[in-house]
């Protein structure tokens, strides 16, 4: 049996990511963690009852995370893989950005990274093996205009996966980072035609990726397999960077 | 287990967790666990350490201060994992 915790469990890409992980290993054990917004973990779960399992986590409340971990390790004894996906983005230009919209960004993306790997890295050390994959962005080494909260976010989310991999490394525990570019989920559809044909002009791939195409990287990093590769970033994006 | 027997234990389990290159009979009850003179532990093997402990003998450390006072060699640690089940709670 392997336990996974992934957050952000209701967007497109945590749940491709679950999908994968339950239709790959049928020893997986994955905990989604949602919030309010939760019909399509929900749906993902039903289909999956022994093996998934809803978690109410808000990933920016320290306190949340300790019950969520204790949740976890009362059911299934251990913690093996934990995929910190949840995060938001809020774009516009540093010149007019409100501080508090600078906050909620570096909160939903940093300060929950954070929470999540402090919850987790004692257990795992405890069992001696664990797998940490934070998902940070592109933006994180290319950002773009009007990004500079999520970028710099995302930028400490990989420098924090780095150091914490130095940390945790004699205790089996690897740290790394995915970096997505386009990745065709709901955040994209959020744009309209003539941006999507703007910005596929300017993958060398010339499309978006799939939600499975990034799944199949935090898979192979949650693997043993995998062992020897801690404090990595790896770019998924058709060759922008 | 109390004693000499538990001053083993220690060592066995500082070796094992910690993958020290010295064996359990090469660490001397008082040989220092951090600095250049004794083992030469860092700060990442403190935690492992600590984490071990909690593991193995129930001694639970909370307080970095304290831990200071705990991890400085076998017998220090012995001495708080004895306290700590004669008291039945953790000492920090």
């Amino acid at each position: 049996m392997r336990s996974i915790l992934i957050t952000g469990g209701n967007g497109g890409l945590g749940l491709a990511i679950s999908r994968y992980f339950l239709n790959h290993d049928p020893e997986a054990r994955v905990w989604l963690g949602v919030r309010a917004n939760r019909a399509n973990a929900a749906i993902l779960a039903a289909a999956h009852p022994d093996r998934c399992h809803l978690l109410d986590l808000d990933v920016t409340d320290p306190a949340a995370w300790t019950s969520a971990v204790e949740t976890i390790l009362a059911a299934d004894g251990r913690l093996d893989v934990l995929v910190n996906n949840a995060g938001m983005h809020r774009d516009g230009l540093l010149a007019t950005m409100p501080a508090e919209t600078w906050h909620q960004v570096i909160s939903s993306n940093l300060d929950s990274t954070f929470h999540g790997c402090r919850a987790v890295v004692t257990p795992m050390m405890r069992q001696r093996f664990g797998r940490i994959i934070n998902i940070a962005s592109l933006s994180a080494i290319m950002p773009p205009l009007g990004q500079t909260n999520y970028a710099a976010a995302k930028a400490g989310v990989v420098a924090l996966g780095r150091t914490l991999a130095k940390e945790t490394a004699r205790a089996g525990i690897t740290v790394n980072s995915i970096l997505p570019g386009y990745i065709d989920t709901d955040a994209l559809g959020e744009m309209d035609e003539e941006s999507r044909k703007q910005a596929q002009k300017t993958i060398p791939m010339r499309r978006f990726g799939k939600p499975d195409e990034v799944a199949a990287a935090v898979y192979f990093l949650a693997s043993t397999d995998a062992a020897y590769i801690t404090g990595s970033s790896l770019k998924i994006d058709g060759g922008i960077f | 287990m109390e004693g000499e027997a538990l001053r083993q234990k220690i060592k066995e389990v500082m070796v094992e967790e910690l993958m020290l290159d010295y064996s359990a009979e090469e660490i001397g009850g008082k040989t220092a666990i951090f600095g250049a003179h004794g083992l030469g532990l860092d700060s990442v093997d403190a935690l492992q350490l600590v984490v071990a402990l909690e593991k193995h003998f129930g001694l639970k450390i909370g307080d970095s201060t304290v831990a200071k006072g705990i991890l400085e060699n076998v017998e220090t640690i012995a001495a708080a994992i004895e306290q700590s089940s004669q008291a039945g709670q953790p000492p920090a």
